[in-house]
């Protein structure tokens, strides 16, 4: 039917031709306009989730804590004492690529919503970044542009970024990666759900004016790859007003506080079309809006415009006739607008009226559960897909050398630049501020509870790209390992898929295999994912992206009185190594600083670090530990390091038992690169008092537990047996961890 | 003693305010639209970002009608303290003199800063001893206190700069390191620390207790007076 026919217009909002004939196939007849671009949202990448959706369906999303799984605005835990966590992380990539203040700003704006749609306050925020190497100029103007405005957002909202990751790698130079995610808190009974109910309820618009920004966001942005043309995008990119958000924020925390709202949905990629829609189809419901009603802030707007609209600051409910004025009134305290723009119906039909006209009719179900699933292609690579990185290390470099290197390098550096940038303090419950610990530590003593929170976001896409499996397990366990840094048991887990086009094969099974291995870690340490989002076609002129999945988790402290820091704090203390930590250098930062990548990461003993996890959660909720830092980019030396230098507080330590298990290798070099700057999953570096420590070590098996030295004097010195490898001055060492990020904006 | 801790749209930090007053004393939020203080006996204008900071910092919340009876307030002797975004409020009111322009830096910057107490007689610091150290968290992008030269010297002759940041830590750029500033009766202080964020052990430095704990004195005695 549509051979003859067929318009080119909906290949460019994206659709292919088979799709096109099922939506005629569905609405008996060909779209308008307007159908036409509800569909094309709805039925992209970004809303539909066509290519993902089939293999998501392999996380574990079941646990004792749930109290929101994925399919809600943001999926929630329950903390004990009536409260529950929501929390989700949520990309906002290609607007940042095209515009990185306002991209990284409405993505936090955006990511604040989905937290606050479902009745929790957002107390905090944790961003992972990626951009290409900070001596390219575009990658400090993406990083400059995308930090500012995350700040601009979080701090004018009055939320607290308290933590979060950047790193640096050629393969994100065109496409960088902004993840925003949001924690809030709620007592359980506050919680309100997006489903639209009760035919003859009003359907009520809040917050900003329907412009034409960000018109086609969803499809033009987010679901194709970004080309040379992306800037001409720009209009493309919503702009961002915190002051409207902080308003609608407390006006809806207000109105459901009140018990006046029956549902309440964000309104995010494809605006009212998708808010309207999911709204409709979770209540099993219909509903009709009329687009004249939705207040404008340019003249002349279509019908088809106002529906996909990604204006932000915008909020839809269904409200009782009868509690209208009662809602308006709230409104009208928090100066937010307040406009009933339809109705629930029971019709099961999405209807778009233009002063009571018809100007659309489509079914729900045809919209949101229509929407055709594709199953991946995936093909392992036979060839590499990226090239190794850049060498910038020289191969004759000395140990203390390369330690030095591997502080300043952009990826192990302090971010300090960055989130000075942030109010971490806000709601005065941030108990470990950015750079003191592996994890961020709330309390939760204004809520009513006892106890805290522990928040992290982790992934490293490099490692990821050496081996998708191996990569995503290891994004599980490291931001396990953040927080039993700080005693918290993993209660949830959000992640967000940064990937290329999935609808090549090589991309389908990085995919597939990143999936695979978050679920298994997911498994083995037993925690269920409540959320997440995908960003796919991340791909620019250089090729794709590092497949990046970020993980985010959520974790519970029972005392957040008596936790340990990340640095050492005393002279005097015993230092031990703690977990299954069997570094290697495969896929390593050192072996990226050599300019060497190749494919394979060691194979992870799932049982083994599950229960590591618990024996450091257990010895750090015994209270008696000073110090423990996790071990990640840069191996235990940059650990090590990273210890000393917080608080300047030097020491001394013998690898010898470490290289020992690590078995004999032919060359001695390269057997202290591998313990001192390979990489491996499980480490935690641990100091406190000799008896604490001694203690500890004697209740563990040699295989997960060894005293490594003691904290004193201003150098870190490093030895094998009787034999000095290394010595270092902290002041050095911090000179070079504090100034790697920094001077490239100074 | 009952302090009024002001909120307008857009305000951040009064929530963290309140608490920090009722670990001295009774608190409660006088929201922006309110023409009356409901006889509280100190008033705090909190941090955040008031109405935006659009056009200017603190150049929207001083048209509220709250600023009215804040106003009266000050001139009857009343203590005022603006922190952050309300020591800008007070500045754009003309309740403290200067203004606070864009740090040096030209960037946002949260950090824990160390500040000297420059004068200890004024309602705000008298728990505190001459040139005692404090430290606060700072977290601001518009900091910079300027105001003339001849202005600074008046102000230094009086003691009206209640609060300098110690040396190396002045975060912003402020003229002679000012980070608290008093009007002339001394009843009325802006500073751009914290102290609010402060008061907790559990969550950093203890120090600006002091200045709430200086604040109850004070009313205390006020109100013994007027009695």
């Amino acid at each position: 039917m549509s051979e003859v026919a067929a318009p080119a217009r909906h290949r460019e909002l994206g659709l292919t031709d088979a799709e096109y004939d099922l939506i005629v196939d569905r609405l008996g007849g060909e779209p308008n306009d307007v159908e036409l671009a509800v569909f094309s949202l709805m039925w992209s990448e970004h809303c539909g989730y066509k290519h993902s959706r089939r293999l998501l369906g392999r996380l574990p999303t079941q646990g004792e804590h749930v109290v929101m799984g994925p399919g809600e605005n943001a999926g929630a835990v329950d903390v004990g004492d009536g409260l529950v966590v929501a929390f989700k992380v949520e990309s906002h990539n290609h607007p940042s690529a095209v515009e990185p203040f306002q991209g990284a700003a409405t993505g936090v704006g955006g990511i604040l919503r989905d937290v606050f749609a479902i009745g929790a306050r957002p107390i905090a925020v944790l961003d992972s970044l990626r951009f290409g190497e900070l001596d390219s100029k575009r990658s400090r103007y993406l990083m400059n542009g995308a930090v500012a405005g995350i700040g601009h957002y979080g701090n004018s909202i009055g939320v607290a970024t308290v933590g979060g990751e950047i790193l640096f790698g050629e393969p994100y130079e065109s496409n960088c990666l902004v993840n925003a995610m949001c924690v809030g808190i709620a007592s359980r009974e506050r919680l309100v759900r997006s489903a639209a109910a009760g035919a003859g309820n009003l359907v009520v618009l809040l917050g900003a004016l329907t412009g034409r920004d960000g018109i086609g966001g969803a499809s033009v942005l987010a679901s194709a790859e970004l080309g040379a043309d992306s800037a001409s995008k720009r209009p493309s990119v919503q702009i961002g007003d915190p002051f409207e958000e902080k308003k609608l924020l407390e006006c809806c925390l207000e109105l459901l506080e009140h018990g006046l709202l029956e549902s309440l949905q964000d309104l995010g990629a494809a605006g009212l079309s998708s808010s309207a829609s999911e709204m409709a189809s979770k209540g099993g419901v219909g509903i009709d809006l009329d687009v004249a009603r939705v207040p404008r802030r340019e003249p002349g707007m279509e019908a088809f415009e106002v529906m996909v609209s990604e204006s932000q600051e915008r909020m839809l409910c269904v409200v009782e006739p009868g509690r209208l004025d009662a809602v308006r009134a709230v409104c009208d305290e928090w100066d937010v607008r307040c406009t009933a723009v339809g109705a629930v119906t029971d019709t099961g039909r999405l209807r778009v009226l233009e002063e009571g006209e018809p100007v659309g009719d489509m079914p729900v179900e045809a919209l949101v559960d229509d929407c055709p699933l594709y199953d991946l292609a995936p093909e392992r690579p036979s060839e590499p897909v990226y090239a190794a990185p850049r060498a910038r290390l020289e191969a004759g470099a000395d140990l203390a050398e390369t330690l030095l290197d591997l502080l300043r390098s952009e990826n192990i550096a302090s971010k300090r630049w960055a989130f000075e940038q942030y109010d971490g303090l806000v709601g005065s419950r941030t108990v470990r501020r950015p750079g003191a610990a592996d994890a961020a530590v709330l309390h939760l003593g204004h809520d009513g509870a006892s106890g805290a929170i522990a928040v992290s976001i982790d992934g490293n896409g490099r490692r990821v790209a050496c081996d998708p499996y191996v990569g995503a397990v290891e994004a599980v366990l490291e931001c396990a390992r953040n927080l039993a840094c700080v005693g918290a048991e993993p209660l949830g887990l959000t992640n967000c898929l940064n990937f290329g086009n999935p609808e090549k094969p090589h991309i389908a099974w990085q995919l597939e295999q990143a999936v695979d291995g978050l679920a298994d870690g997911c498994r083995a340490i037993r925690v269920p994912v409540v959320g997440g989002n995908v960003s796919l076609y991340n791909e620019g002129g250089g090729g794709p992206i590092y497949p990046t999945p970020v993980v985010g988790m959520v974790g519970r402290v029972p005392d957040p009185a008596s936790l340990p820091e990340a640095g050492f704090v005393e002279d005097g203390h015993a230092i031990a190594l703690l977990g299954p930590f069997r570094p290697a250098l495969a896929g390593s930062e050192l072996e990226a600083r050599r300019g060497k990548m190749a494919p394979g990461l060691p194979e992870v003993d799932l049982g083994a670090h599950a229960r590591a996890l618990e024996a450091a959660r257990a010895a750090v909720r015994a209270g008696a530990l000073a110090t423990a830092h996790d071990v990640s980019d840069g191996g235990l030396g940059c650990a090590l390091a990273e210890s000393c230098l917080v608080h300047g507080v030097g020491a001394r330590v013998d690898v010898d038992e470490l290289v020992a298990r690590l078995g004999q290798r032919e060359d001695e070099a390269d057997e202290l690169d591998a313990a001192l700057f390979g990489e491996s999953p499980g480490g935690i570096v641990v100091a406190g008092p000799h008896d604490v420590v001694e203690q500890l070590i004697a209740g563990l098996s040699t295989d997960t537990a060894v005293i490594l030295g003691e904290t004193g004097g201003e150098r870190l010195v490093i030895e094998t047996g009787a034999t000095a490898r290394l010595a270092l001055e902290v002041a050095a060492a911090r000179e070079a961890f504090e100034h790697g990020v920094a001077d490239h904006f100074s | 003693m009952r302090f009024g801790v002001v909120r307008f749209p857009g305000s951040c930090d009064e929530v963290d305010a309140l608490l920090a007053c009722r670990r001295f004393g009774d608190a409660e939020v006088v929201w922006h639209r309110e023409r009356d203080l409901h006889a509280v006996d100190a008033v705090i204008l909190p941090g955040g970002f008031s109405y935006g900071d659009y056009l200017r910092v603190g150049a929207i919340a001083r048209f509220s009608p709250v600023m009215e009876a804040v106003t009266d307030f000050a001139r009857s002797g009343g203590p005022v303290l603006g922190i952050c975004n309300g020591f800008q409020v007070l500045c754009e009111a003309g309740l403290l003199p200067g203004a606070l322009l864009p740090n040096t830096g030209l960037r946002f910057l949260c950090r824990q800063v160390d500040v000297r107490v420059a004068n200890p007689d004024t309602p705000f610091t008298r728990a505190c001893a001459r040139d005692e150290r404090l430290s606060l968290p700072v977290k601001h992008g518009a900091g910079r206190f300027y105001a003339p030269d001849g202005a600074l010297d008046e102000l230094e002759a009086n003691g009206q700069i209640a609060l300098r940041y110690a040396e190396g830590h002045n975060p912003n750029g402020s003229v002679r390191d000012a980070a608290g500033v008093s009007n002339e009766a001394g009843n009325v202080l802006g500073l751009m620390p914290h102290p609010e964020h402060a008061t907790d052990g559990l969550t950093g430095s203890t120090d600006g207790g002091k200045l709430f704990g200086s604040v109850v004195e004070h009313a205390v005695e006020r109100a013994a007076v007027a009695a």
